[in-house]
Protein backbone atom coordinates (compact mmCIF):
# COMPACT_ATOMS: atom_id res chain seq x y z
CA UNK A 1 0.00 0.00 0.00
CA UNK A 2 2.09 3.07 -0.70
CA UNK A 3 0.87 6.44 1.04
CA UNK A 4 2.04 9.96 0.99
CA UNK A 5 1.77 12.76 3.31
CA UNK A 6 1.67 16.68 2.93
CA UNK A 7 5.04 17.11 3.91
CA UNK A 8 6.31 15.22 0.72
CA UNK A 9 6.97 11.72 2.28
CA UNK A 10 5.36 8.33 1.01
CA UNK A 11 5.29 5.23 2.68
CA UNK A 12 5.23 1.80 1.14
CA UNK A 13 3.11 -0.42 4.11
CA UNK A 14 3.48 -3.84 4.12
CA UNK A 15 3.14 -6.92 6.70
CA UNK A 16 2.98 -3.70 9.80
CA UNK A 17 6.43 -1.82 8.52
CA UNK A 18 6.19 1.05 6.53
CA UNK A 19 9.35 1.88 3.91
CA UNK A 20 9.39 5.74 4.18
CA UNK A 21 10.97 8.23 2.23
CA UNK A 22 10.93 12.00 0.22
CA UNK A 23 8.84 11.76 -3.26
CA UNK A 24 9.85 12.79 -6.68
CA UNK A 25 8.28 16.07 -5.70
CA UNK A 26 9.82 17.11 -2.70
CA UNK A 27 13.79 16.23 -4.66
CA UNK A 28 12.35 18.12 -7.33
CA UNK A 29 12.26 21.19 -5.12
CA UNK A 30 15.38 20.42 -2.89
CA UNK A 31 17.66 20.25 -5.69
CA UNK A 32 21.00 17.84 -5.21
CA UNK A 33 21.57 16.49 -1.59
CA UNK A 34 24.64 16.46 -0.23
CA UNK A 35 24.31 15.50 3.23
CA UNK A 36 20.83 13.09 4.93
CA UNK A 37 21.21 12.36 8.73
CA UNK A 38 18.76 8.90 10.00
CA UNK A 39 17.14 8.42 13.06
CA UNK A 40 18.60 5.96 15.12
CA UNK A 41 17.89 2.27 14.60
CA UNK A 42 15.36 1.49 17.84
CA UNK A 43 13.82 4.99 18.17
CA UNK A 44 10.24 5.69 18.70
CA UNK A 45 9.11 7.80 16.80
CA UNK A 46 5.70 9.93 16.63
CA UNK A 47 3.60 10.74 13.64
CA UNK A 48 5.26 14.38 12.89
CA UNK A 49 8.47 14.15 14.98
CA UNK A 50 11.51 15.19 12.77
CA UNK A 51 12.60 11.98 11.84
CA UNK A 52 15.66 13.10 9.49
CA UNK A 53 17.19 15.79 8.04
CA UNK A 54 17.98 16.57 4.31
CA UNK A 55 20.66 19.18 2.98
CA UNK A 56 20.87 20.21 -0.43
CA UNK A 57 23.31 22.66 -1.98
CA UNK A 58 20.94 25.50 -0.34
CA UNK A 59 19.01 24.44 2.68
CA UNK A 60 18.13 22.22 5.30
CA UNK A 61 14.83 20.61 5.45
CA UNK A 62 13.22 18.51 7.89
CA UNK A 63 11.58 14.87 6.99
CA UNK A 64 8.58 13.78 9.39
CA UNK A 65 7.68 10.30 10.68
CA UNK A 66 4.41 9.47 8.95
CA UNK A 67 2.51 7.42 11.92
CA UNK A 68 3.90 6.26 15.33
CA UNK A 69 6.68 3.66 15.09
CA UNK A 70 9.73 2.04 15.46
CA UNK A 71 13.00 2.72 13.30
CA UNK A 72 13.80 -1.01 12.70
CA UNK A 73 15.85 -0.13 9.70
CA UNK A 74 17.83 2.78 7.89
CA UNK A 75 19.08 3.26 4.48
CA UNK A 76 23.33 3.73 5.29
CA UNK A 77 23.39 3.92 1.59
CA UNK A 78 22.13 7.28 0.64
CA UNK A 79 24.50 8.40 4.13
CA UNK A 80 27.74 7.39 2.40
CA UNK A 81 25.74 8.82 -1.05
CA UNK A 82 22.74 11.21 -0.72
CA UNK A 83 22.94 11.83 -4.68
CA UNK A 84 20.76 8.37 -4.52
CA UNK A 85 17.69 9.77 -3.03
CA UNK A 86 18.25 12.56 -6.31
CA UNK A 87 18.45 9.20 -8.98
CA UNK A 88 15.48 7.44 -7.17
CA UNK A 89 13.91 9.34 -4.44
CA UNK A 90 10.80 6.01 -4.57
CA UNK A 91 13.08 3.04 -4.69
CA UNK A 92 16.80 2.90 -3.68
CA UNK A 93 16.48 6.74 -2.26
CA UNK A 94 14.57 5.31 0.56
CA UNK A 95 14.86 6.97 4.13
CA UNK A 96 13.89 4.57 6.80
CA UNK A 97 11.56 1.31 8.11
CA UNK A 98 9.46 1.93 10.53
CA UNK A 99 7.41 -0.88 12.53
CA UNK A 100 4.04 0.94 13.00
CA UNK A 101 2.02 0.73 16.27
CA UNK A 102 -0.90 0.69 14.22
CA UNK A 103 -0.84 -0.46 10.37
CA UNK A 104 -4.49 0.57 10.13
CA UNK A 105 -3.94 4.53 10.49
CA UNK A 106 -1.99 4.17 7.34
CA UNK A 107 -5.36 4.23 5.56
CA UNK A 108 -6.30 7.63 6.90
CA UNK A 109 -3.02 9.14 4.51
CA UNK A 110 -3.89 10.15 0.53
CA UNK A 111 -3.33 7.54 -1.98
CA UNK A 112 -0.74 8.64 -5.14
CA UNK A 113 -4.03 10.52 -6.89
CA UNK A 114 -4.98 12.39 -4.36
CA UNK A 115 -0.94 13.40 -4.02
CA UNK A 116 -0.69 14.39 -7.67
CA UNK A 117 -3.46 16.38 -7.27
CA UNK A 118 -1.88 18.09 -4.75
CA UNK A 119 1.41 18.93 -5.83
CA UNK A 120 -0.30 19.49 -9.54
CA UNK B 1 6.46 35.11 -5.71
CA UNK B 2 5.03 38.66 -4.44
CA UNK B 3 3.25 40.70 -6.63
CA UNK B 4 3.02 43.55 -4.68
CA UNK B 5 7.38 43.43 -5.17
CA UNK B 6 8.27 45.21 -8.04
CA UNK B 7 11.72 43.65 -8.75
CA UNK B 8 14.20 45.45 -10.89
CA UNK B 9 15.45 43.99 -14.05
CA UNK B 10 18.78 43.28 -15.59
CA UNK B 11 19.09 43.68 -20.12
CA UNK B 12 19.54 39.96 -19.40
CA UNK B 13 16.25 39.33 -17.52
CA UNK B 14 14.14 38.19 -19.78
CA UNK B 15 16.84 36.12 -21.63
CA UNK B 16 17.43 34.34 -18.07
CA UNK B 17 14.25 33.24 -18.27
CA UNK B 18 14.22 32.23 -21.89
CA UNK B 19 17.21 29.91 -20.46
CA UNK B 20 14.94 28.26 -17.71
CA UNK B 21 16.60 29.95 -14.57
CA UNK B 22 14.66 29.86 -11.34
CA UNK B 23 13.88 33.19 -10.47
CA UNK B 24 14.44 35.13 -6.98
CA UNK B 25 14.65 38.26 -5.51
CA UNK B 26 18.35 39.69 -4.36
CA UNK B 27 19.23 43.17 -3.66
CA UNK B 28 16.02 44.09 -5.24
CA UNK B 29 16.47 42.43 -8.64
CA UNK B 30 15.08 39.66 -10.49
CA UNK B 31 18.39 36.80 -10.56
CA UNK B 32 18.48 33.74 -11.73
CA UNK B 33 19.58 31.53 -8.86
CA UNK B 34 19.73 28.29 -10.39
CA UNK B 35 19.06 27.01 -14.20
CA UNK B 36 17.86 23.81 -15.13
CA UNK B 37 21.12 21.97 -14.29
CA UNK B 38 21.19 22.81 -10.91
CA UNK B 39 23.94 24.41 -8.41
CA UNK B 40 26.23 21.17 -7.60
CA UNK B 41 26.52 20.50 -11.97
CA UNK B 42 26.72 24.53 -12.54
CA UNK B 43 29.41 24.58 -10.13
CA UNK B 44 31.71 21.79 -11.32
CA UNK B 45 31.25 22.60 -14.94
CA UNK B 46 32.27 26.31 -14.10
CA UNK B 47 35.46 24.50 -12.38
CA UNK B 48 35.63 21.84 -15.52
CA UNK B 49 34.93 24.18 -18.91
CA UNK B 50 32.85 27.62 -18.51
CA UNK B 51 30.53 29.62 -16.45
CA UNK B 52 28.80 32.38 -17.45
CA UNK B 53 27.18 34.62 -14.87
CA UNK B 54 25.32 38.04 -15.21
CA UNK B 55 26.05 40.51 -12.56
CA UNK B 56 24.35 43.40 -14.17
CA UNK B 57 22.80 44.23 -10.75
CA UNK B 58 26.42 45.16 -9.74
CA UNK B 59 26.88 48.81 -9.46
CA UNK B 60 29.27 49.99 -12.42
CA UNK B 61 30.89 53.37 -11.52
CA UNK B 62 32.91 56.11 -13.08
CA UNK B 63 35.03 58.84 -11.16
CA UNK B 64 36.20 61.04 -13.89
CA UNK B 65 38.66 64.05 -12.57
CA UNK B 66 37.42 67.41 -13.03
CA UNK B 67 41.23 68.10 -13.79
CA UNK B 68 41.67 65.78 -16.04
CA UNK B 69 44.34 64.54 -14.41
CA UNK B 70 43.64 60.88 -13.36
CA UNK B 71 45.95 61.05 -9.92
CA UNK B 72 43.23 63.67 -9.08
CA UNK B 73 40.64 61.00 -9.48
CA UNK B 74 42.75 58.35 -7.53
CA UNK B 75 44.08 60.69 -4.49
CA UNK B 76 40.20 61.65 -3.96
CA UNK B 77 39.52 57.91 -3.98
CA UNK B 78 42.17 57.53 -1.36
CA UNK B 79 40.30 59.27 0.98
CA UNK B 80 37.36 56.55 0.83
CA UNK B 81 39.85 53.51 0.97
CA UNK B 82 42.85 52.09 2.62
CA UNK B 83 44.26 51.11 -0.93
CA UNK B 84 46.96 52.44 -3.16
CA UNK B 85 45.11 54.00 -6.08
CA UNK B 86 47.64 56.39 -7.14
CA UNK B 87 50.17 53.79 -7.38
CA UNK B 88 47.20 51.39 -9.51
CA UNK B 89 49.00 51.67 -13.37
CA UNK B 90 46.59 52.65 -16.29
CA UNK B 91 45.05 49.47 -17.51
CA UNK B 92 44.99 47.78 -13.92
CA UNK B 93 42.51 47.01 -11.58
CA UNK B 94 42.69 46.08 -7.49
CA UNK B 95 40.57 45.56 -4.81
CA UNK B 96 39.37 48.11 -2.36
CA UNK B 97 37.04 48.48 0.47
CA UNK B 98 34.78 51.66 1.65
CA UNK B 99 35.66 51.91 5.51
CA UNK B 100 34.18 53.70 8.07
CA UNK B 101 34.92 56.43 10.97
CA UNK B 102 35.00 52.67 13.28
CA UNK B 103 37.20 50.70 11.31
CA UNK B 104 34.25 48.79 9.49
CA UNK B 105 33.75 47.83 6.26
CA UNK B 106 30.89 49.94 3.96
CA UNK B 107 31.09 47.66 1.09
CA UNK B 108 34.19 45.88 -0.83
CA UNK B 109 34.88 47.03 -4.41
CA UNK B 110 37.17 46.58 -7.70
CA UNK B 111 39.01 49.30 -8.73
CA UNK B 112 40.25 50.31 -12.57
CA UNK B 113 42.38 52.69 -13.86
CA UNK B 114 41.21 53.11 -17.14
CA UNK B 115 43.45 56.29 -18.36
CA UNK B 116 41.32 59.44 -17.78
CA UNK B 117 39.00 57.72 -15.35
CA UNK B 118 38.61 55.54 -12.92
CA UNK B 119 36.25 52.72 -13.13
CA UNK B 120 34.86 51.30 -9.84
CA UNK B 121 32.01 48.25 -9.46
CA UNK B 122 30.85 48.15 -6.72
CA UNK B 123 27.85 45.36 -4.91
CA UNK B 124 24.39 45.54 -5.92
CA UNK B 125 22.63 45.92 -2.31
CA UNK B 126 25.26 48.60 -1.39
CA UNK B 127 25.50 50.48 -4.88
CA UNK B 128 23.03 53.61 -3.79
CA UNK B 129 24.54 53.98 -0.80
CA UNK B 130 28.45 53.41 -2.49
CA UNK B 131 27.44 56.08 -5.09
CA UNK B 132 26.36 58.72 -2.11
CA UNK B 133 29.19 58.40 -0.64
CA UNK B 134 31.44 58.72 -3.02
CA UNK B 135 29.34 61.71 -4.64
CA UNK B 136 29.29 63.56 -1.27
CA UNK B 137 33.23 62.87 -0.54
CA UNK B 138 34.59 63.02 -4.21
CA UNK B 139 32.67 65.93 -6.19
CA UNK B 140 34.95 68.54 -5.38
CA UNK B 141 37.68 66.75 -7.80
CA UNK B 142 35.59 64.22 -9.88
CA UNK B 143 32.54 63.67 -11.65
CA UNK B 144 30.47 60.53 -10.12
CA UNK B 145 28.73 59.28 -12.55
CA UNK B 146 26.87 55.47 -12.60
CA UNK B 147 26.68 53.57 -15.41
CA UNK B 148 22.78 52.43 -15.51
CA UNK B 149 23.08 51.80 -19.47
CA UNK B 150 25.51 48.40 -19.38
CA UNK B 151 25.30 45.05 -18.30
CA UNK B 152 28.14 43.37 -16.38
CA UNK B 153 28.65 39.37 -17.47
CA UNK B 154 30.92 37.07 -15.52
CA UNK B 155 32.72 34.39 -17.72
CA UNK B 156 34.60 32.16 -15.50
CA UNK B 157 36.85 29.34 -15.62
CA UNK B 158 39.56 27.40 -17.57
CA UNK B 159 38.06 27.32 -21.00
CA UNK B 160 37.24 30.86 -20.76
CA UNK B 161 39.91 32.21 -22.45
CA UNK B 162 39.26 30.43 -25.39
CA UNK B 163 35.28 31.37 -25.41
CA UNK B 164 35.95 35.00 -25.14
CA UNK B 165 38.89 34.67 -27.81
CA UNK B 166 36.86 33.34 -30.45
CA UNK B 167 35.31 37.21 -30.61
CA UNK B 168 38.41 38.72 -29.56
CA UNK B 169 41.56 37.43 -29.71
CA UNK B 170 43.09 40.02 -27.80
CA UNK B 171 41.80 39.17 -24.60
CA UNK B 172 43.85 36.00 -24.14
CA UNK B 173 47.45 38.30 -23.42
CA UNK B 174 45.64 40.31 -20.93
CA UNK B 175 47.38 39.46 -17.31
CA UNK B 176 45.02 38.46 -13.75
CA UNK B 177 44.02 42.08 -13.25
CA UNK B 178 44.59 43.66 -16.49
CA UNK B 179 41.39 46.07 -18.08
CA UNK B 180 41.06 47.09 -21.59
CA UNK B 181 38.62 48.33 -23.38
CA UNK B 182 37.64 45.85 -26.10
CA UNK B 183 35.17 45.80 -29.27
CA UNK B 184 33.50 42.51 -28.60
CA UNK B 185 30.77 41.75 -31.78
CA UNK B 186 31.19 45.96 -32.49
CA UNK B 187 29.76 47.01 -29.15
CA UNK B 188 32.37 48.96 -27.01
CA UNK B 189 33.23 46.33 -23.90
CA UNK B 190 35.26 47.19 -20.67
CA UNK B 191 37.10 43.88 -20.23
CA UNK B 192 39.03 42.63 -17.23
CA UNK B 193 40.67 39.43 -16.05
CA UNK B 194 38.98 38.49 -12.88
CA UNK B 195 36.09 37.37 -10.76
CA UNK B 196 34.70 35.83 -8.12
CA UNK B 197 35.01 31.64 -8.34
CA UNK B 198 38.75 31.10 -8.22
CA UNK B 199 38.88 30.36 -11.41
CA UNK B 200 40.85 31.94 -14.43
CA UNK B 201 38.18 34.60 -16.24
CA UNK B 202 36.72 37.95 -17.53
CA UNK B 203 33.89 40.40 -16.21
CA UNK B 204 32.94 42.39 -19.27
CA UNK B 205 30.83 45.37 -18.78
CA UNK B 206 28.71 45.70 -22.00
CA UNK B 207 26.26 48.54 -22.76
CA UNK B 208 22.60 47.30 -22.45
CA UNK B 209 21.85 47.03 -25.88
CA UNK B 210 24.44 44.49 -26.91
CA UNK B 211 24.06 42.13 -23.65
CA UNK B 212 21.65 39.88 -25.03
CA UNK B 213 23.24 39.53 -28.75
CA UNK B 214 26.75 38.77 -26.84
CA UNK B 215 25.55 36.49 -24.00
CA UNK B 216 23.77 34.40 -27.36
CA UNK B 217 26.86 34.27 -28.57
CA UNK B 218 29.10 32.87 -25.86
CA UNK B 219 26.17 30.45 -24.85
CA UNK B 220 26.51 29.17 -29.01
CA UNK B 221 29.80 27.50 -27.29
CA UNK B 222 29.02 24.02 -25.81
CA UNK B 223 31.67 24.84 -23.50
CA UNK B 224 29.85 28.14 -22.04
CA UNK B 225 26.86 27.14 -19.18
CA UNK B 226 24.41 29.80 -17.64
CA UNK B 227 25.15 29.62 -14.24
CA UNK B 228 23.30 30.96 -11.44
CA UNK B 229 23.58 32.64 -8.10
CA UNK B 230 23.84 29.67 -5.65
CA UNK B 231 27.15 28.10 -7.85
CA UNK B 232 28.33 31.64 -7.68
CA UNK B 233 28.03 31.54 -3.86
CA UNK B 234 29.90 27.70 -3.86
CA UNK B 235 32.65 28.86 -6.08
CA UNK B 236 33.32 32.14 -4.07
CA UNK B 237 32.86 29.77 -0.46
CA UNK B 238 35.68 27.11 -1.74
CA UNK B 239 37.67 30.35 -2.88
CA UNK B 240 38.00 31.82 0.17
CA UNK B 241 36.66 34.72 -0.76
CA UNK B 242 34.27 36.83 1.01
CA UNK B 243 30.74 38.13 0.30
CA UNK B 244 29.83 41.43 1.67
CA UNK B 245 26.98 41.30 4.23
CA UNK B 246 27.78 38.13 5.19
CA UNK B 247 31.85 37.80 5.88
CA UNK B 248 32.64 41.27 6.35
CA UNK B 249 30.08 44.70 7.03
CA UNK B 250 30.57 47.40 9.15
CA UNK B 251 31.47 45.53 12.48
CA UNK B 252 34.80 44.00 10.74
CA UNK B 253 37.82 46.05 10.32
CA UNK B 254 39.86 44.91 7.57
CA UNK B 255 42.86 42.90 9.69
CA UNK B 256 39.98 41.22 11.28
CA UNK B 257 38.87 40.27 8.28
CA UNK B 258 42.17 38.88 6.76
CA UNK B 259 42.08 41.60 4.19
CA UNK B 260 45.59 43.08 5.07
CA UNK B 261 47.04 42.26 1.83
CA UNK B 262 43.96 44.68 0.21
CA UNK B 263 46.01 48.08 2.40
CA UNK B 264 49.46 48.07 0.34
CA UNK B 265 52.47 49.51 2.72
CA UNK B 266 51.95 52.97 1.06
CA UNK B 267 48.74 53.83 2.96
CA UNK B 268 50.26 51.76 6.24
CA UNK B 269 51.94 53.50 9.11
CA UNK B 270 54.94 54.54 7.88
CA UNK B 271 53.93 54.92 4.63
CA UNK B 272 54.21 57.85 2.29
CA UNK B 273 50.25 58.34 2.23
CA UNK B 274 49.54 56.67 5.35
CA UNK B 275 46.12 56.81 6.79
CA UNK B 276 43.96 59.33 5.43
CA UNK B 277 40.78 57.25 4.94
CA UNK B 278 38.11 56.58 7.63
CA UNK B 279 38.38 54.70 10.30
CA UNK B 280 42.56 54.84 9.71
CA UNK B 281 43.18 55.38 13.61
CA UNK B 282 41.67 51.65 14.45
CA UNK B 283 42.75 50.33 11.23
CA UNK B 284 45.99 51.57 11.38
CA UNK B 285 47.09 50.27 14.23
CA UNK B 286 45.44 46.92 14.15
CA UNK B 287 48.37 46.22 11.59
CA UNK B 288 50.96 45.90 14.51
CA UNK B 289 48.58 44.93 17.50
CA UNK B 290 46.17 42.62 15.54
CA UNK B 291 42.44 42.35 15.93
CA UNK B 292 40.38 40.78 18.68
CA UNK B 293 39.49 38.34 16.28
CA UNK B 294 39.94 36.73 12.41
CA UNK B 295 38.33 35.51 9.71
CA UNK B 296 39.71 32.05 8.97
CA UNK B 297 38.08 29.16 7.03
CA UNK B 298 36.15 26.49 8.75
CA UNK B 299 36.27 22.70 7.68
CA UNK B 300 33.49 20.89 9.31
CA UNK B 301 34.16 17.36 9.84
CA UNK B 302 31.68 14.83 8.37
CA UNK B 303 29.27 15.76 5.53
CA UNK B 304 26.49 18.02 6.87
CA UNK B 305 26.99 21.50 6.37
CA UNK B 306 26.97 24.11 8.27
CA UNK B 307 25.59 27.38 7.21
CA UNK B 308 26.07 29.79 10.53
CA UNK B 309 25.66 29.67 14.19
CA UNK B 310 28.28 30.02 17.21
CA UNK B 311 31.65 28.09 17.61
CA UNK B 312 32.95 26.78 20.80
CA UNK B 313 36.48 26.04 21.85
CA UNK B 314 34.97 22.17 23.21
CA UNK B 315 31.90 20.01 23.21
CA UNK B 316 30.20 21.34 26.50
CA UNK B 317 31.18 25.51 26.85
CA UNK B 318 28.75 27.72 26.51
CA UNK B 319 30.82 30.33 25.68
CA UNK B 320 31.43 30.96 22.23
CA UNK B 321 34.53 31.43 20.16
CA UNK B 322 33.79 32.62 17.42
CA UNK B 323 30.88 31.92 14.74
CA UNK B 324 30.31 31.32 11.02
CA UNK B 325 29.28 33.54 8.31
CA UNK B 326 28.68 31.60 5.70
CA UNK B 327 29.31 27.90 5.41
CA UNK B 328 27.54 25.11 2.58
CA UNK B 329 28.43 22.07 0.85
CA UNK B 330 31.39 22.55 -1.62
CA UNK B 331 31.14 20.39 -4.93
CA UNK B 332 34.75 20.27 -5.47
CA UNK B 333 36.39 19.25 -2.34
CA UNK B 334 33.31 17.42 -2.02
CA UNK B 335 33.08 18.59 2.00
CA UNK B 336 31.01 21.07 3.41
CA UNK B 337 33.49 24.37 4.06
CA UNK B 338 32.78 27.74 5.91
CA UNK B 339 34.24 30.54 7.12
CA UNK B 340 33.73 32.41 10.06
CA UNK B 341 35.18 34.71 12.70
CA UNK B 342 37.20 33.07 15.90
CA UNK B 343 39.02 34.71 18.78
CA UNK B 344 42.60 35.34 17.64
CA UNK B 345 44.17 33.30 19.78
CA UNK B 346 42.14 30.35 18.40
CA UNK B 347 42.77 31.52 14.65
CA UNK B 348 45.79 29.41 13.64
CA UNK B 349 45.21 26.69 10.88
CA UNK B 350 44.24 23.06 12.69
CA UNK B 351 42.65 24.48 15.69
CA UNK B 352 39.74 22.29 16.36
CA UNK B 353 36.55 24.06 17.40
CA UNK B 354 32.95 22.86 17.74
CA UNK B 355 30.25 24.48 15.72
CA UNK B 356 26.63 24.16 16.77
CA UNK B 357 24.09 22.31 14.62
CA UNK B 358 20.57 21.72 15.13
CA UNK B 359 21.72 21.33 18.64
CA UNK B 360 24.59 18.94 18.68
CA UNK B 361 28.17 19.96 18.93
CA UNK B 362 29.97 18.93 15.35
CA UNK B 363 33.70 19.14 15.45
CA UNK B 364 35.36 21.81 13.08
CA UNK B 365 38.83 22.56 11.99
CA UNK B 366 40.30 26.08 11.51
CA UNK B 367 41.51 25.80 7.54
CA UNK B 368 43.37 27.64 5.32
CA UNK B 369 41.46 30.19 2.97
CA UNK B 370 41.26 28.92 0.04
CA UNK B 371 39.50 25.50 -0.01
CA UNK B 372 40.45 25.18 -3.39
CA UNK B 373 44.06 26.14 -5.59
CA UNK B 374 42.60 28.92 -7.35
CA UNK B 375 43.45 28.88 -11.09
CA UNK B 376 44.11 32.78 -11.68
CA UNK B 377 46.17 34.09 -14.33
CA UNK B 378 49.20 34.83 -13.62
Amino acid sequence: MLKYTDDHEWLNVANGVATVGITTHAVEQLGDLVFVDLPEVGATLAKNDAAATVESVKAASDVYCPLDGEVIEVNDAIRNDPSIVNSAPQGEGWFFKLKLADASEAEALMDEAAYLALVG
Amino acid sequence: MDSAVVMKKTPLTALNIALGGKMVEFAGYEMPVQFAEGVMKEHLHTRAKVGLFDVSHMGQVILRPKSGRIEDAALALERLVPVDILGLKEGRQRYALFTDDKGGILDDLMVANRGDHLFVVVNAACKAQDVAHMRAHLSDLCEVEELTNRALVALQGPAAEAALAKFAPEVAGMAFMEVRGVQILSADCIVSRSGYSGEDGYEISVPDRAAVALVRALLDNPDVHPIGLGARDSLRLEAGLCLYGNDIDRTTTPVAAALEWAVQKVRRAGGARAGGFPGADVILPEFEKGAARRRVGIAPEGRAPIRGGALFADETSAVPVGHITSGGFGPTTETPVAMGYVDTALSAAGTRLFADLRGKRVAVTVATLPFITPRYKR
